[in-house]
């Protein structure tokens, strides 16, 4: 009876469990409007289509659990596109050279957002706000406003192809593996010294730092997971749904309602990476949802607002509510 | 205190100075002359718009609070003035009220949601732009109303280089700056920026202080929405929201030395950052400069500037002996 209840608080408290609940809920909601939903095929491509904004989820939530933002990441995808289409240029030699070259420059950017962030003592809101700036205008400067060049056969595996014939589900596509092997390296990280110092940086800076956590350090690491994981959508994107001037605009909001729809406090030291994937895989189900009861596209924004403001409003309650349990009854005997 | 912030202020001023000066001579070198009048005219015309957005957005920040918004909020404004005008010059009166009545509630929304719902203002504003957003695509699905020419003279007519909304913007800057300086609740959005907790046990009504921040930040994104309507002769949405003004009021607030995380700045500041990139603008014009350079730059600009201010900030904080004292006493706790 005890192991319900804890069961169905942790499901209801907003925190990591809500989003699992919310999660079967929607995908409840999607099985009896197209039953068709959950065979093999079209799960897979449903996965495939989510993969990168899980991916994004996992990266963002290093920034977001240290106390940071990254609002950075949308105009990095872009730039990683774009990059990659001019660089290789239909040259199919090219392909691994210049994934090396995206993943230094997906390095560069979260090693610059980590420093400037950590050591001149910016905040990541104006930082990482800034640099969305900075690459989106020098990007279009390289271009001269339009992506050039194409991508390579090679280049589009990963985003497009799979294993094939595997009977039931017909193709696992390599974006679901590589969005299941991103995701279990989070797990692992964030129970490794990294993630336990990670996660008390955000929640109380001066005691992690005073306890000999290297703060600055696992915050810019976590800037440069998120450049890195990027780098990793930008690939999948680009192979996916090719090359243009629009890709990855506003997909910075996008990710960050993801990882506060998984339960994660902005402001840091709450949540798991686990719910944060889980968020966006929410998020991208909604929308799956959405095109299936047909309503219009331009509906989604407002859709996508109510839900992360219901949901952290949710969450704040129960979230308050606590806490002022927890003074209480340390008032009730003074020691 | 009042030294301090002079001090800051001054600072900005100077700054101002340097980049006109700079501007200046770079435009001459060029062959050309920043303050030729129709230079002059294009400068204070870019102040306007943000400068509207930028003087809520002060109000919410000091508050500690913030508002992403706004953009949407004038967007929505303007669409409200243009279609309740219809062409008919009886109805500017009522239009015009009607775009500040519904902009306030959307203000009223924001403030009601981060401070009685207790969500992060980066969510809710967001949230609350995104329900706009959908809105307005969903409903219109072009420029809808018409403004009367009467109405328009408020984007056009200017008074020898001034244009009339650059001087309603210098005015509403002037009673903000009264506002903040002599009235209680000025003083109480200080209060509750620089620490919410004493505020409120200090018998500051926080949350109602919270709501005039947010109510007024809508209503000054009403009257850029105004004028939008009027430059533009009919409500169009997307032309409002798709040029990201809220970034641009952030940055002009931050610009200013307002602090991101509350109680300290003001609006002589702000109005300084909004000169201060109205004339970045107008430079890069002049020289014609690749707009994508700009910003490039522009996003170097803000950064560089906060790290300075983020320097001043940290010098003033060693010097507070409550670090030292917390040291020794982890020092003394260990066996």
């Amino acid at each position: 009876m005890g192991r319900i209840r804890t069961a169905a608080a942790a499901l209801a408290g907003g925190g990591t469990g809500t989003v699992f609940a919310l999660l079967a809920a929607i995908f409840i909601a999607v099985a009896f409007t197209n039953p068709g939903f959950f065979e093999g095929p079209s799960l897979m491509a449903f996965l495939k289509q989510a993969a990168p904004l899980v991916i994004l989820a996992a990266g963002q939530y290093f920034v977001i659990v240290s106390g940071n933002f990254d609002l950075s990441v949308g105009a990095l995808v872009g730039a990683q596109v774009v990059i990659a289409a001019r660089l290789i240029d239909g040259e199919e030699s090219r392909t691994l050279p210049v994934m090396g070259v995206m993943l230094l420059f997906g390095l560069a950017v979260g090693l610059v957002n980590g420093l400037v962030t950590t050591a001149l003592k910016v905040q990541s809101f104006i930082t990482t706000l800034g640099m969305m700036l900075v690459l989106t205008g020098a990007i279009r400067l390289w271009t001269g406003g339009a992506p050039t060049g194409s991508l390579s056969e090679a280049f589009r595996g990963p985003g497009r192809r799979g294993i094939d014939d595997v009977p039931l589900i017909g193709q696992i596509p390599w974006a679901v593996l590589i969005m299941i092997g991103v995701g279990a390296a989070a797990i692992w990280l964030m129970r490794t010294r990294f993630g336990r110092v990670l996660v008390a940086s955000g929640d109380n800076e001066l005691a992690a730092e005073l306890s000999g956590g290297r703060v600055d350090t696992v915050r810019t690491v976590a800037f440069v997971l998120s450049g890195l994981s990027a780098t990793v959508a930008g690939v999948l994107i680009g192979g996916y749904a090719g090359v243009s001037a629009q890709v990855g605009q506003g997909m910075e909001f996008t990710v960050i309602t993801a990882v506060v729809l998984g339960g994660v406090v902005l402001g840091g030291g709450r949540g798991a990476v686990v719910a944060a994937m889980a968020g966006a895989l929410t998020i991208e189900a909604l929308f799956a949802l959405f095109n299936q009861m047909a309503l219009p596209s331009t509906i989604r924004p407002a859709a996508q607002g109510l839900i992360i403001i219901a949901a952290v409003a949710y969450a704040a309650k129960r979230r308050t509510r606590r806490p002022v349990a927890a003074t209480a009854t340390t008032n009730a005997n003074p020691s | 205190m009042s030294l301090r912030r002079l001090d800051t202020t001054a600072l900005i001023y100077l700054a101002l100075a340097g980049v006109v000066a700079i501007g200046g001579i770079a435009v001459a070198i060029d062959g050309g002359n920043l303050f030729s009048t129709a230079n002059l005219v294009d400068m204070f015309t870019r102040t306007s718009l943000t400068g509207f957005l930028a003087l809520g957005m002060t109000l919410v920040i000091l508050c500690r609070s913030l508002d992403l918004s706004v953009g949407y909020t004038a967007a929505l404004a303007s669409m409200v003035a243009a279609t309740t005008m219809d062409g008919d010059p009886n109805r500017i009166v009522l239009g015009a009220l009607a775009a500040l009545l519904v902009a306030g509630l959307v203000g009223a929304a924001n403030g009601a949601i981060v401070s009685f719902l207790g969500v992060n203002p980066f969510i809710a504003t967001l949230g609350v732009g995104l329900i706009i957003k959908g809105y307005l695509d969903t409903e219109y699905k072009g420029p809808a109303g018409l403004v009367p020419t009467a109405f328009q003279q408020f984007g056009y007519s200017r008074i020898a280089f001034v244009p009339v909304s650059t001087l309603v913007m210098l005015a509403l800057a002037a009673a903000g700056i009264w506002f903040l300086r002599s009235t209680r609740t000025g003083h109480h959005m200080y209060a509750v920026g620089g620490n919410i907790d004493v505020a409120r046990m200090s018998g500051v009504r926080t949350k109602s202080t919270l709501m005039t921040a947010h109510i007024l930040c809508g209503m000054f994104a009403g009257v850029a929405g105004l004028l939008l309507a009027a430059r533009f002769g009919t409500g169009s949405a997307t032309e409002a929201y798709s040029n990201l003004y809220e970034l641009d009021a952030i940055a002009a607030v931050v610009l200013g030395g307002t602090l991101l995380l509350g109680g300290r700045g003001g609006i002589a500041g702000t109005v300084a950052g909004v000169l201060i990139l109205a004339v970045l603008d107008t430079v890069f014009n002049v020289m014609q400069i690749n707009p994508f350079a700009k910003d490039v730059l522009r996003g170097a600009i803000i950064i560089t500037a906060v790290a300075i201010y983020a320097r001043r900030q940290l010098s003033r904080t060693a010097r507070r002996p409550r670090f030292a004292a917390a040291g020794t006493a982890a020092d003394t706790g260990r066996p």
